[in-house]
């Protein structure tokens, strides 16, 4: 039996871990899950031993990492989807607006997602400041709070800010790139109303977490099993197509520089939180 | 191959010339004047599992649709496309589309060809279709009513028996619509326009009974309880015969009997509309349950036991309203002579023969003997439906 920790951050959840916990079971790898309110949550658990494994975001697995370092621990990432690489994030301006650069948002009112969303709110706002602007010295950040503690996960805070971004309460919007385009089928974003006048550089985001030498061998069954899930199987193909992957790939650690940099050195309350997270150990 | 997209943002729906290409090419290039559009491209790419470097994307093949469901074809008249057995997994695609494998299941307790199809459904359907009256127009509503208030008293009381029959003629096939696999659509366009039909009867025989009065007429056990046995039986082919060839093959009789009597237009109009529709429904269920009956020998043994078993639940109830009886003898008389009600009464006794008459004409079609039909028409419920 293998004890997956996961976050709520929508009714789905529960539906998507009742069915891979069936499907693991029926090839030989019972499972059981249990749901946090918050990521932090999750990570105490996990540290603590109450879960085997949890699938994080990418700010929780930072959190982990660092906090099992501290207690002499190791980390380890072993699993996570396609879709968790490479992922950018966007500075999103009215396209009409006088703002044609970073540097003309000095001054001006930037909307972001949850204050702990890594791809809402921490990664561009680092984006701004390795520009030269410091939040809340050089320019207004304008948090869109849904939901703290699920790292961004739920989009609200993300859709409420590209809303003002439209209704021109505010000179840009910052959101993950698959979000512009979601965004602009919904209607929420109006095509041809947002311009991108930033990217980040390419990070990654969710990550199935374990401890080193606790469970290794159920770790290693499951990490088999999630890689072995195939897109033409459709009993499988539901699950996947709600988690929002087409298949599982190997961990990998590499991708979490920029958010690592965000929270060591902004000078935002979601930064601050993490920093003090990770310090309690 | 290069993919042209000019000013296109893949927001604005860009992507659908670079999957086109990509069915194609497999692998394409893209161009355009919207400078985020690497971005737009790495992300749009990761979404749909396509790989995307040194601007270049390459297709991955979609395997939704392996081990996708067939489901028949379209046109009925095409070799295997009404299917022997309707997959409660093909839910409710329409026949011919191809289902996604794992799809929920979407059981229906009729889901056998052998069970509900009939050749002559899709014809019959056309028709049915065709053939649907307008009840603001196709009545003349204005037509003078003439006769006296115990006259209209009678068109009353026949117009409340017509409604609660129709009712029932509405019930059953609405029963069974839900449970039949819609894989076989024409069968149910055939019993949904046959519920539209009685739909518009009730709504007609309302307004006739409603143009002088504002109250209807009485309904008695005897004929409820008549009615209940219809409504409540739970095999189709059993309900189809009892309802559509038994019940509505001697309501045509009486419908005819309106037509031909009725003191005034509207009552003859309305009448002879909805013995138009019930002809339909008639021809469509002799048809079908014959051909049943040829398949499935041991059907029409069934078919006999149904009328029997109807027959005893009934035997304790008074059957027709005699309200009903006496109001369609003063319709028939026209007046209110002794010689005329006693022709009234002659005529309401030749309706019953020839109602008779019509039930052992459909029961031989079914393949009934001459003694068999006699006897299971004599057998039917006295309360005509």
């Amino acid at each position: 039996m293998i004890t997956i920790g996961a976050v709520a951050y929508d009714p789905k959840v529960v539906t998507i871990w009742d069915g891979f916990g069936a499907w693991l079971g029926r090839r030989g790898l019972p499972v059981s899950y249990v749901l946090y309110r918050t990521y932090e949550e999750q990570v105490d658990a996990l540290l603590d031993g109450h879960v085997d494994v949890a699938w994080n975001s990418p700010l929780a697995w930072l959190e982990t990492e660092r906090r099992a370092r501290a207690a002499g621990e190791t980390a380890i990432g072993f699993a996570m989807r396609d879709t968790d690489r490479d992922l950018t994030s966007l500075v999103l301006v009215a396209d009409d607006g006088p703002v044609r650069s970073v540097g003309d948002l000095r001054g001006q009112r930037v909307a972001v997602g949850a204050f702990d969303s890594p791809q809402a709110t921490l990664i561009p706002l680092l984006l701004l400041q390795e520009a030269g602007l410091v939040c809340n010295d050089d320019f207004e950040v304008v948090p869109f709070d849904v939901l703290p503690g699920k790292h961004g996960d739920h989009v609200g805070g993300e859709r409420d800010a590209v809303k003002a971004l439209v209704r021109g309460d505010v000179a840009a919007a910052c959101l993950l790139d698959a979000n512009q385009l979601a965004f602009g089928r919904e209607g929420t974003l109006p095509a041809g109303k947002g311009r991108v006048v930033a990217r980040t550089a390419p990070f990654d985001h969710c990550l199935f977490t374990a401890i080193a030498g606790r469970g290794d061998e159920d770790v290693a069954r499951l990490r088999m099993l999630l890689l072995s899930m195939d897109w033409a199987d459709a009993e499988v193909r539901p699950l996947l197509e709600m988690e929002g992957l087409r298949k599982w790939c190997d961990g990998r650690t590499t991708g979490f520089g920029q958010l690592g940099r965000a929270i060591d050195s902004l000078p935002f309350r979601g930064a601050e939180a993490v920093r003090a997270f990770v310090d309690r150990t | 191959m290069i993919v042209e997209l000019g000013a296109l943002s893949l927001e604005r729906g860009g992507h659908l010339l670079i999957e086109r290409a990509l069915r194609e090419h497999g692998r394409v290039w893209v161009r355009g004047s919207d400078p985020d559009l690497p971005g737009q491209l790495a992300t749009w790419s990761r979404m749909r599992g396509h790989s995307f470097a040194g601007g270049q994307i390459t297709s991955s093949p979609d395997t939704r649709w392996v081990g996708a469901l067939p489901t028949g074809g379209p046109n009925p008249a095409t070799l295997g496309a009404v299917a022997a057995r309707a997959d409660a997994r093909w839910g409710l695609a329409a026949r011919g589309a191809l289902v996604e494998d794992g799809a929920a299941e979407l059981s229906f307790p009729l889901s056998s060809r052998d069970e509900v199809w009939d050749d002559d459904a899709p014809r019959l359907y056309a028709q049915a279709a065709a053939a649907q009256w307008d009840p603001a127009t196709a009545v003349p509503w204005d037509a003078p009513i003439e006769h006296g208030a115990d006259v209209e008293d009678a068109v009353v009381q026949v117009m409340t028996y017509l409604i609660e029959n129709e009712t029932a003629a509405l019930l059953v096939p609405a029963r069974f619509l839900a449970s039949i696999h819609p894989h076989y659509r024409e069968v149910l366009g055939l019993l949904a326009i046959q519920t539209a039909d009685e739909a518009r009867h009730i709504e007609v025989f309302t307004r006739r009974a409603t143009l002088r009065r504002d109250k209807l007429g009485t309904s008695t056990r005897g004929g409820q309880a008549s009615l209940a046995t219809l409504v409540r039986e739970p095999d189709l082919a059993l309900a189809s015969f009892l309802l559509s060839v038994l019940g509505e093959g001697s309501f045509l009789e009486l419908l005819r009997f309106l037509h031909e009597t009725g003191p005034d237009a509207v009552t003859r109009t309305v009448a002879r509309l909805a013995a138009q529709d019930e002809a339909r429904h008639v021809a469509f269920a002799v048809g079908h349950l014959r051909r049943q009956c040829e398949k499935d020998p041991g059907l029409r043994a069934r078919l006999a036991t149904a009328v029997r078993s109807r027959h005893a639940a009934l035997q304790h109830t008074s059957g027709l309203n005699a309200e009903v009886f006496d109001a369609l003898v003063v319709l028939a008389a026209g007046a209110w002579t002794p010689e005329a009600i006693g022709k009234g009464f002659d005529r309401v006794v030749t309706l019953v023969e020839r109602m008779d008459r019509a039930r052992r004409g459909h029961l031989a079609r079914l393949g009934f003997s001459e003694v068999e039909a006699a006897e299971l028409s004599a057998l039917h419920t006295r309360n005509f439906m």
